[in-house]
């Protein structure tokens, strides 16, 4: 009981210190903070379209956050969502367009989502192969696979994939783009709020059943809380290492789904940038549960797009401060429970 | 007259809907051993760990010697001179035995040289004044668990507690380091300081205590001077009935060789031979005793029998189970091919103490198809299997609230693992390392009938101890470990008669483990 109340407490605790010291920061400016609130809401969940830039935010989030849960539960940390969601957009735009543009829908979309959780799963993999093989810190492996994959990614866009002359790709064949919530059912109209919400959900509650009630997800669990119990009951944890890296690699490659089939139905070089790191903070903040990422990742995309919405008034870089202050109130705020 | 060491009145302290302590009072002489005993789950850790700081309790005040406390955490219990030594000890490794005991109280203001020649003079003459003998310099990493235990006292004694706590001290010792340590505990008494004591082995109670107290269902229901109280009067008040001493042991039955390890040779990464020509059999229905001092290759054949030992040790000979080779196996095949194990160390090995007790009651057992629905548990199965078992050994716990295993006290916990290895289904072959560590009397009565019951469905026991009463009220046949090999076994016939004068059996049994 104690547990969980405590458990609750440290995100909100978190969040309110954090608007707490963004208010000074908006003070600082010379601005109001109440009138900033006031207004950064009333473009983003006050209106429609404010509504829709949130949840396509949000979406991505949801998988960058579940890239890093999942290792999570094995104890291992997964720096590398920066560069498993690059690895799956490059892919995903590949396959997109060499695709012949008469496969039709549902094939196409398979395809390229597929595509893109097996090169973002791929490199995860290769971190957690370095791990059980080796023994390297998975932190430093992750580390340097992103910077693996942008070179990577950098050269493939400027030699074989752009435009000449531009930073992008060509668009992807009409049928592996996702369709918009405003085209199916008229919601959240002319934002980029695209079907892949639903994948993420979908991923998120997948996870969630994976962890919590197959026998797979009972045995990582094991092997993150008791590593060497879990070899007496004989668990197989190398075994669990990898699959849990390759499957938050996949999850990270399918959130560049959401940015390259639904948003820009291309790939350009920085598209998502970001998004891998702030999915490390989502995770924290939802003490890499599954089901509390999609209410951490909806904090962090409102924050996200809030900070756009008032940039006129504070620089957004406030927002980004408060995004990283939440993250070490929680950090201090968990330290300092279980200290006492 | 002279305040209590530590005066308890009226503490309470409740975990959820559960009283675990009620209403306790307890004066403790200063200058006095006292013991407390009672079953498992009657709250006896959870009052020391409320004198020492890591609990507060619900109701209730504490003085001591005299003084109106409330301790918040350990580091004011410390101030106030209470130390504990935890069964689970903390220490780290890499470093000495003087860093371990100055860690965290260098006496010197921070980047300030460490003056380590004078921690280790000093830690020398404590260790020396109460016979705690430990090479100051040595690395943690290479001391035996009574060693480890006596630099966790020399850290209290370094930081001057006059009131040390101890929880089941003697669980993980030897016979003659138990010996050794109350040698300590005495020459502590001595010099003024206050020992609070639990135990569940009643002969320490007597051999060691002045005062005895005895907690039933969270509260103390005797305080008694230990020398006019008898094992089987502090049996009955813990357990509120009759307590068979002595078990029923009806002669076995034994079967065909079930376990055969023949000319066994290991040498660990270093190049030390840890198991040396190791020869024995352990046939169907019948229970097999090692005895043996710890550290004469117990955990190396443990771990050879589970296929945990470190693939750089270097093995010759052969291990069969039923004809079928075991060397090289892994414990998942090992396991499904009949044999269940207990591990020595049961919270590291044997269970997952953030895991819930269904969720423990099919560690290990997980891949068992009546467990299991689609790719996820048979919830329901699971719940009724963890109900049956729960009532059949005894387990006191709040099934309802679904806490984690980590809640439940010490010896239920014990007992979840006993009821999971011991209920293995197809089981062939038992392997038992302490199996009664830590459960009170009453349950080790249980346990051991449950242990003969398996050993009458024609199951092989193999079973080590370092209680010799165990060994030899239990095992059809005993074999004496030492050095990495059986110096003798004692047959049936030598053992029925042994037990006729327990005493000098385990004297004979004590000349070849020695
Ligand atoms: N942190 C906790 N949360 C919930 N319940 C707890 C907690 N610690 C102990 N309990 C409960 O309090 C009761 C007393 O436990 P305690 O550990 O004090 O028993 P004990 O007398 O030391 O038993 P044992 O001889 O088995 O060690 C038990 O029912 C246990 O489940
Ligand atoms: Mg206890």
């Amino acid at each position: 009981m104690r547990n969980s109340f405590f458990k609750l407490a440290v995100p909100v605790l978190a969040v309110v210190a954090a608007l707490l010291i963004s208010a000074l920061l908006i003070m600082a400016t010379g601005r109001n903070p109440l009138m900033i609130y006031q207004k950064m809401f009333s473009m983003t969940f006050g209106s429609d379209y404010g509504t829709g830039q949130i949840v396509f935010r949000t979406t991505s989030l949801i998988l960058t956050g579940l890239a890093v849960a999942i290792p999570f539960k094995v104890k291992l940390f997964n720096i590398g969502g920066e560069g498993q969601v690059l690895a799956g957009a490059v892919t995903a735009a590949t396959v997109g367009i060499v695709l012949p543009s008469e496969t039709p829908p549902l094939i196409a979309i398979t395809l390229c989502s597929l595509s893109a959780m097996i090169a973002g799963g791929f490199v995860g993999l290769f971190a957690g192969w370095l791990k059980v093989r080796f023994g390297v810190n998975e932190v430093i492996s992750t580390i340097m696979l992103n910077f693996i994959v942008q070179a990577l990614a950098g050269y493939l866009l400027t030699w074989h994939l752009a435009v000449p002359s531009t930073v992008h790709t060509p668009e992807i064949i009409r049928s592996a783009q996702l369709p918009m919530f405003d085209s199916i059912i008229g919601i959240w109209q002319k934002s980029p709020a695209n079907i892949s919400t639903l994948f993420a959900l979908a991923a998120c509650l997948a996870s969630w059943v994976m962890i919590f009630k197959t026998i797979t997800g009972y045995e990582m669990r094991a092997v993150g809380l008791q590593p060497e119990a879990a070899d007496y009951a004989g668990i197989n944890a190398n075994a669990h290492l990898m699959k849990a890296m390759a499957i938050g690699g996949a999850m990270a490659g399918l959130a560049s789904t959401n940015l390259v089939l639904g948003y820009k139905h291309f790939y350009e070089a920085g598209l998502t940038s970001g998004i891998g790191f702030i999915g490390i903070a989502v995770a924290l903040l939802a003490f890499a549960h599954p089901l509390w990422l999609v209410a951490s990742a909806l904090l962090f995309g409102f924050l996200e797009y809030g900070g756009l919405t008032v940039n006129a008034y504070v620089p957004k870089d406030i927002f980004m401060m408060v995004q990283a202050v939440t993250i070490l109130m929680i950090l201090v705020l968990t330290k300092a429970m279980r200290g006492s | 007259m002279n305040a209590a060491a530590v005066r308890l009145s009226g503490i309470s302290k409740k975990f959820g809907a559960l009283w675990a302590n009620r209403d306790v009072s307890l004066d403790i002489q200063a200058g006095s051993i006292h013991a407390i005993v009672g079953e498992n789950g009657a709250g006896k850790s959870t009052l020391t760990k409320i004198i020492y700081g890591l609990f507060s309790p619900t109701s209730g005040s504490i003085s001591i010697r005299g003084k109106a406390v409330r301790l918040n955490s350990p580091r004011e219990a410390i101030t106030e001179g209470i130390g504990m030594v935890h069964q689970h000890f903390m220490l780290i490794p890499e470093l000495t035995v003087t860093e371990n005991i100055i860690l965290g109280d260098e006496r010197s203001p921070l980047f300030a040289a460490l003056k380590k020649k004078e921690a280790v003079s000093n830690i020398q003459s404590i260790a020396e004044s109460h016979g705690l003998t430990v090479d100051p310099n040595a690395l943690v990493s290479e001391l035996s668990v009574g060693e480890e235990q006596r630099v966790e006292i020399l850290k209290l004694l370094y930081r001057e507690a006059e009131i040390l706590i101890l929880d089941e001290p003697t669980a993980v010792l030897t016979p003659s380091e138990t010996e050794q340590l109350f040698k300590t505990l005495r020459s502590l008494q001595e010099k003024g300081k206050t020992v609070i004591l639990i135990t569940h082995k009643l002969n320490e109670v007597l051999a060691v205590s002045d005062t005895v107290s005895v907690m039933r269902k969270g509260r103390i229901v005797a305080t008694e001077p230990t020398a006019s109280v008898t094992k089987s009067d502090l049996a009955n008040l813990m357990v509120g009935r009759n307590v068979l001493l002595k078990i029923d042991n009806p002669p076995e039955k034994p079967g065909k060789d079930i376990l055969n390890v023949s000319h066994v040779n290991l040498t660990d990464t270093k190049g030390r031979s840890r198991i040396d020509d190791l020869s024995f059999k352990v046939r169907a229905g019948e229970i097999y005793g090692i005895a043996g001092v710890e550290g004469n290759g117990q955990s190396e054949l443990l771990d050879l029998l589970w296929g945990m030992v470190d693939p750089q040790c270097i093995i010759n000979g052969s291990v069969t189970l039923d004809g079928v080779n075991l060397k090289g196996k892994n414990p998942a095949e090992i396991a499904s091919s009949g044999v269940s194990h207990i591990p020595e160390d049961r919270l590291k090995h044997a269970v997952v103490p953030d895991f819930s007790i269904e969720e423990n009651i099919v560690f290990g057992r997980h891949r068992e198809n009546t467990f299991r629905r689609l790719g996820g548990f048979d919830a329901a199965s699971v719940a009724r299997y963890t109900k049956r078992m729960i009532d059949q050994y005894d387990v006191r716990c709040n099934l309802e609230s679904n806490p984690p295993l980590g809640t439940l006290s010490g010896g239920n916990q014990q007992k979840i693992v006993l009821a999971r290895e011991i209920d293995r289904p197809n089981l062939k072959l038992l392997i038992l390392a302490q199996p009664t560590r830590g459960v009170d009397i009453g349950a080790i009565e249980m346990i051991h009938k449950k242990i003969i019951e398996a050993r009458d469905k024609g199951i092989a026991i193999l079973l080590v101890s370092a209680e010799l009463e165990e060994i030899i009220s239990l095992s059809s046949r005993i074999g004496c470990l030492y050095k990495g090999s059986i110096r003798r076994e004692f047959s049936t016939e030598e053992i029925r008669k042994g037990r006729g004068s327990e005493q000098n059996f385990g004297k004979e049994i004590g000349m070849f483990i020695t």
